[in-house]
């Protein structure tokens, strides 16, 4: 009982990034640029939310707070679901009518090939996040879901290709993930 | 012409004046408007002849006045809004079939306030643009301008300790008249037109601008450039105490740019000291900054100190850091990609853009092809990015 309070509470909270959005967007002030402020902020939540479930792991080792996994496929599916946003508001806001561009923006352009083949990889685990599916994948159901490392090391090099000088911020993403990826280290290579 | 030879009356009347304490201009205390004294005794200092008298005329006061809020978001325009907002809060779950009828909602609401006109006996251009304009607020607040931060808002949230005033601007290399020039004593006498120009940045966003200024053209011919002058170089002031930005190393400071000696003989290359009726805020680049409209907009160098002709292609802060990305020339080219993104087309920040019809087609020069494609016949366009 208490877990599923707790669930709804925080399905309710990482909503809240999309409700401020579409509250400034829509009612409020969304500054000069409403539509790079969407496309850039859908984005940095899809970074937050990716990184955020490769924490559920290790902080669940370190705390012994077993709980926290019920959690995670939320957060994943969140990562998801601002992943989407992102790409639709790229697609249907920022290219707009240009939509066309997005073919050549896919195949000539590094940081975008690299974030939508991110936004590709999601798809799957999305699709297999359901209990059935994890029953029917067994075993391969751990090794599909290792992906996610991968779209996030995606995700980060997809937004430090993008900036055009000041690389603090991309960066900070990246050493956390660094940091996450670290702690997994030992386990991961003790199996292979 | 005539301020420029006017020379020993103002040292002496700089020898009469009080010394500054200088140190207080850095002690975080509130501008003043009377410390036309630094700049004299400074050029004192380094034994340059070129002093000039400047009363403190009221022009200069008025650099310093705050925009009162009233000015700003007339009590109509809010009620307005709050009224719009009561409408759309039952909406907001709604889809996006929903969200965009507020959209269209949003765009009848009127054009965001201009703030009162300060500059007097604006002369109307010609060969303004007619396009809907970039709002007074959107034009202030979202800016590139990496001395004050890398964020679009930073400069206009972290340039309030920038003091515009008393201003000096250097002049050196190959012309027959250089030192160090007041600013206000250069722009005595001068008339200012109203120009509204597009800018186009490299990002591939893009505004309609109304600056106040005058052809740099108008200005470098004072000091006579020789026939060696074959381009022009332009610096930035460097004041990382009132510049945050510049206390990273992001930029091999100062901020550097150049342009060919007739492109900046240029009758469209303008020097602007206000936008929108106002002298410059700060976050553009105040007190005096270039605005070239045919090339990105990095290529408009802000908060000049320091103008420089020389024989030989000078380096360009950009172009310097990623010469792969950013060229000398830096047309606007929608046909010569960024390395990294698409200048096929920009996102045009206007009053009442609807978030869904924000990206028009990028046009050559900006647009301006017709007065400056000449200059540029004989170069390979794959050059000029």
């Amino acid at each position: 009982m208490r877990i599923a309070v707790t669930k709804v509470v925080l399905f309710l909270l990482c909503l809240v990034p999309a409700a401020v959005l579409c509250w400034d967007v829509f009612v409020g002030d969304p500054g000069p640029d409403p539509v790079a402020r969407i496309v850039h902020e859908t984005g940095a939540w899809t970074l937050r939310f990716l990184l955020i479930t490769l924490t559920i792991t290790p902080l669940r080792r370190f705390s012994g707070w077993n709980l926290l996994i019920r959690f995670r496929r939320m957060l994943g599916l969140y990562a998801f679901f601002y992943a989407c946003l992102h790409f639709a508001s790229y697609l249907l806001l920022d290219l707009g009518a240009f939509w066309a561009q997005l073919l050549t923006d896919i195949v000539k352009r590094p940081y975008i090939t690299v974030g939508f083949s991110a936004w590709l990889l999601l798809v799957p685990l999305a699709i297999t996040s359901t209990n059935a599916m994890m029953r029917r994948l067994g075993k391969r159901w751990q090794t599909l879901h290792r992906l996610s490392y991968l779209i996030a090391v995606l995700g980060v090099l997809h937004f430090l290709w993008l900036v055009k000088a000041d690389l603090s911020e991309p960066l900070i993403y990246a050493a956390i993930l660094a940091v996450l990826m670290l702690l997994r280290w030992r386990r991961l290579s003790g199996r292979n | 012409m005539g301020n420029l030879m006017r020379a020993t009356h103002a040292e002496v009347h700089g020898l009469n004046r009080r010394l500054p304490d200088r140190t207080s201009e850095h002690s975080g205390k509130k501008p003043r408007c009377l410390i036309d004294g630094a700049y004299t005794l400074q050029c004192q200092d380094l034994g340059l002849v070129r002093v000039f008298d400047h009363g403190g005329t009221p022009m200069r006061q008025r650099l310093f006045d705050p925009i009162i809020a009233s000015e700003i978001t007339p009590e109509s325009a809010y009620m307005q809004r709050r009224t719009l907002m009561k409408g759309l809060a039952a909406g907001l779950i709604a889809g996006l079939a929903g969200c965009e009828h507020e959209v269209e909602a949003k765009a009848e609401t009127p054009v965001l306030p201009t703030p009162k006109p300060e500059i007097p006996g604006l002369k109307t251009w010609p060969g303004s643009s007619r396009e809907t304009r970039t709002s007074f607020r959107d034009v202030t607040s979202y800016n590139n301008y990496y001395e004050f931060g890398t964020g679009k808002g930073d400069p206009a949230a972290r340039s309030a300790n920038f003091k515009p005033r008393p201003w000096t601007l250097e002049v050196a290399g190959e012309a027959e008249v250089t030192g160090r020039f007041d600013l206000d004593d250069l722009l005595k006498g001068m008339a200012f037109e109203e120009r509204i120009y597009r800018l186009r940045c490299v990002e591939a966003w893009s505004m309609v601008i109304p600056w106040n200024g005058f052809p740099l053209a108008s200005l470098l011919k004072r000091f006579k450039p020789t026939s060696k002058a074959k381009y022009v170089r332009f610096e930035t002031i460097e004041r990382p105490r009132e510049m945050p930005g510049q206390r990273s190393a992001i930029i091999d400071w100062p901020y550097r740019e150049g342009l060919r000696i007739d492109e900046a003989m240029h009758p469209l290359t303008l020097l602007a000291v206000g936008v929108y009726g106002r002298w410059l805020p700060n976050q553009n680049g105040a007190p005096l900054r270039l605005v070239v409209p045919w090339k990105y907009g990095f290529k408009s160098i802000k908060s000049i100190v320091k103008i420089h002709f020389s024989e030989t292609q000078p380096p360009t802060s950009w172009n310097v850091m990623a010469p792969d990305e950013y060229g000398f020339y830096a047309n606007v080219n929608s046909a010569v990609d960024h390395p990294r993104w698409s200048q096929a087309s920009e996102r045009r920040i206007a009053e009442g853009m609807s978030i869904f019809k924000a990206r028009i087609a990028t046009t050559s020069f900006n647009g301006y092809a017709e007065q400056v494609a000449a200059m540029y016949t004989g170069l390979d366009p794959q050059t000029l990015y």
